[in-house]
């Protein structure tokens, strides 16, 4: 036996800190149109080289190329695209409208919006999602109304949630959109057992999970890839892989030389790695995993790459841990922009109707916000009856709660 | 009419086994799964048959994950069902603390009603079985400290059907503590003497079919007039052990439901007694016990006419070769009723 050397511990660093480049190689990227397209009934052990190499529909000239080219309606495109910049649209207002301190937090998604509308076009209405705090598109392309949201936002009046969240906790029963938590990860094994509830019910609806790169890492992630192999329960478990969680980079998380995407793999779920920036590709695998959900095929999980353009929220300032033009210099590019690219070159979409639809969106927003703001904002104190805040803690109020709001005096 | 319901004679394994089989009959969206829970029928048989008559659809074995158990059990909740879900050991249900406490707990609350939880974690606790650290301990309190859940313990299987019936109905999440020590009979500390099964005790006769207990009702297990004993599970039975041996009349209320509970029934026993001893397995410090002894002190300050007692678990882990030295006995019990009602 050799006298080995001191053992040194291994804290993995991203390439990139404030002033100096990030080295992008590490992605693991495959040209537009490379990777194949296996059947729906693809056995999951058969999707190893799909979880170590990338989906992309959209080639860097805009053209749509590949096995992967879905089968969709052009409008639903222009639908996805409207969705996206509406999305877009609504973050930064919002943000303004934080730093106007109408609301307290807020979290956008920029650079993210392709995920969670392509995803939900590729869903039935009646599909839940159970989604983190960075899937507002779901909500935006479902119509679920802005006001609505925005009331939530400012904890005002007419906030559905009746001042009792964070704001961007939706709930949203009615539009699939399950009741976000502060606390990460959980809503990824409740996916599968509402998956699996609808099997046991003989049910056609599937389940749609959502996590982000950092939140793999607690073990409700792990459990959930468990529980949906164990019972084949129909359920898209998405990874949104934005390389950040708040100020730490996804190797810290375990991606250092791994994909997420393997996980599913040794797991035994099909899985998929997808190009998080191409509408087209995130539909059409979403379409993929849903069909195959749907036919009692089992699970699929998806990584989705992207980047985290915006700073992880309202109270965090990224340029504090990595390079202020990141994203600029990421590999796949804005989602805006290059299905916008790829609209036009299908003759579907031109500049003007851009900036016109961007203009008319910009608008909806505003009025959104004005009338969401006639029934308060946090700066107006105009919030719900402190009353409420004992209320549908139980189904009915025991009593030491009654006496309790009794003892507030209302 | 109560003439014409038939009774059976059953242990707690039995009864539980009887809601549930009532309920799944019942209710279509009702589903019961866990470690062991399927096929074998549970480590200790409370679901046995349960899966063969019902199918395996809705009675199921589940991977040794506590979190995904309760985290699944929240989704098929959101969905629709009425999940009844089984912790091996209440020893073992920290990993799904999170699941319990951060979702099931608040979900209709955080949602405002758009989605509810109506979920019951069956759980063994407590000891008396030499069962060590990790098959003994009591943790309610961990639970009835966290708003939005209703924590239930029986002490008889009269009650654990019925509580478990009206528990599985209750559209909140229910923890439901089942001292193990009392699956095959009541238990009064004496481990010295062989146990007496549920047969030879009138609250071993069940109804066969559909009933409840409501929630948030405690019981008056031995009406009295000197002391108040507030007493749930295992120590409902030590407590009556201590009241025969010492001679002391004492008016032992089996709280069944801890939180919330029924203070009316507590506060007009320790009005009309001027004394309160609280029992309880798990350790004192911050125990379900300090409750009790705040609410007592709140309430009937002006009627006390001695310090409150409290006798629980040493604040230590549960030991296993000292196991008759930690829990609360009828001798530690009944010194703590003369302290009571000589001061």
């Amino acid at each position: 036996m050799s006298k080995g050397e001191p053992l040194r511990l291994h804290v993995p660093e991203p390439t990139g800190r404030p002033g100096c480049a990030t080295d992008f190689s590490y992605l693991r990227l495959s040209p537009a149109g490379a990777v194949r397209r296996p059947d729906v009934d693809v056995a999951p052990m058969d999707t190893r080289d799909l979880a170590y190499s990338l989906i992309s529909v959209i080639d860097a000239e805009g053209n749509a190329v590949g096995p992967w080219v879905p089968q969709i309606d052009i409008e639903v495109v222009r639908k996805g695209l409207r969705a996206m910049m509406k999305t877009r649209i609504f973050d930064s207002r919002m943000l303004m409208a934080q730093r106007q301190k109408k609301m307290s937090f807020y979290m956008q998604s920029l650079g993210e919006e392709a995920i969670g509308t392509a995803q939900a076009l590729a869903l039935n209405e009646d599909d839940m999602c159970f989604p983190t705090y960075r899937q507002q598109s779901i909500l935006v392309v479902r119509d679920y109304p802005m006001v609505d949201m925005i009331c939530q936002l400012m904890s005002n009046e007419r906030d559905p949630l009746k001042g009792r969240q964070l704001p961007v906790m939706y709930s949203v029963k009615k539009a699939g959109f399950f009741s976000i938590s502060g606390n990460l990860a959980t809503q990824y094994i409740q996916a599968v057992g509402w998956g699996m509830a609808s099997a046991i019910k003989g049910d056609t609806k599937i389940a749609s999970a959502w996590i982000g790169d950092g939140a793999t890492a607690e073990a409700d992630f792990d459990t959930a890839l468990t529980f949906a192999h164990v019972y084949r329960a129909p359920v898209i478990l998405n990874v949104v892989n934005n390389q950040w969680a708040i100020s730490t980079f996804q190797a810290i998380a375990g991606g250092e030389d791994t994909t997420f995407a393997a996980r599913g793999v040794g797991c035994g779920i099909a899985s998929l790695r997808v190009d998080g920036n191409d509408f087209l590709a995130v539909y059409a695998a979403s379409c993929w995993a849903a069909e195959r959900a749907r036919r009692n095929l089992g699970p699929c999980l998806i990584e989705w790459v992207t980047y985290r353009a915006g700073p992880h929220s309202t109270s965090d300032d990224p340029s504090k841990y990595r390079p202020g033009d990141d994203w600029s210099h990421f590999p796949l590019g804005d989602p805006i922009a290059r299905l916008k690219q790829y609209l036009i070159k299908a003759g579907a979409w031109s500049e003007q109707e851009h900036e016109e639809t961007q203009k008319r969106l910009e608008a909806e927003v505003l009025a959104a916000q004005k009338e969401a703001e006639q029934y308060g904002t946090m700066a107006s104190g105009h919030t719900f009856s402190p009353a409420e805040m004992f209320d549908g803690i139980y189904k009915d109020m025991p009593e030491h709660l009654r006496v309790q709001r009794q003892q507030l005096g209302i | 009419m109560a003439e014409n319901i038939v009774k059976t004679s059953m242990t707690m394994i039995q009864a539980l086994r009887s809601a549930m089989d009532v309920m799944m009959e019942k209710d279509d969206n009702v589903v019961v799964f866990g470690q062991d829970v399927g096929y074998f029928g549970g480590v200790f048989r409370c679901t046995e048959g349960l899966q063969k008559k019902y199918g395996k659809s809705r009675v199921f074995d589940t991977p040794i994950s506590e979190g995904g158990i309760v985290g699944v059990a929240i989704g098929m909740g959101a969905y629709g069902l009425r999940p009844c879900i089984e912790i091996q050991f209440a020893d073992y249900i920290y990993p799904a603390y999170d699941q319990i406490v951060s979702e099931a707990a608040r979900l209709r609350y955080r949602s405002a009603g758009d989605f509810t939880a109506p979920i019951t974690i069956r759980t063994p606790c407590g000891g008396g079985i030499y069962g060590g650290q990790t098959h003994s301990q009591s943790p309610e309190a961990v639970f009835a400290h966290v708003c939005g859940l209703r924590t239930v313990m029986p002490s008889n299987p009269y009650d654990a059907k019925g509580l478990l019936i009206a528990s599985i109905e209750n559209d909140d999440p229910v923890i439901f503590l089942e001292p193990k020590r009392l699956y095959n009979g009541p238990f009064d500390g004496h481990h010295d003497k062989p146990v007496v099964p549920w047969s030879q005790n009138p609250l071993g006769e069940v109804p066969e079919g559909y009933y409840t207990v409501p929630l948030d009702k405690a019981a008056v297990f031995r009406p009295g007039k000197q002391l108040t004993v507030l007493a749930y599970g295992t120590m409902v039975w030590v407590s009556e052990a201590a009241a025969r041996e010492t001679g002391i009349d004492a008016e032992i209320i089996d709280l069944r439901s801890l939180w919330p509970l029924d203070l009316d029934t507590i506060l007009e026993s320790v009005k009309k007694t001027g004394r309160c001893v609280v029992v309880h397995e798990a350790t004192r410090t911050c125990g379900f016990g300090a409750e009790l002894v705040s609410l007592v002190q709140e309430h009937c300050f002006y009627h006390l006419e001695a310090p409150i007692e409290r006798v629980t678990g040493w604040d230590t882990p549960y030991p296993h070769a000292q196991e008759w030295a930690y829990f609360p006995g009828p001798a530690r019990v009944g010194a703590a009723f003369k302290r009571a009602v000589e001061a």
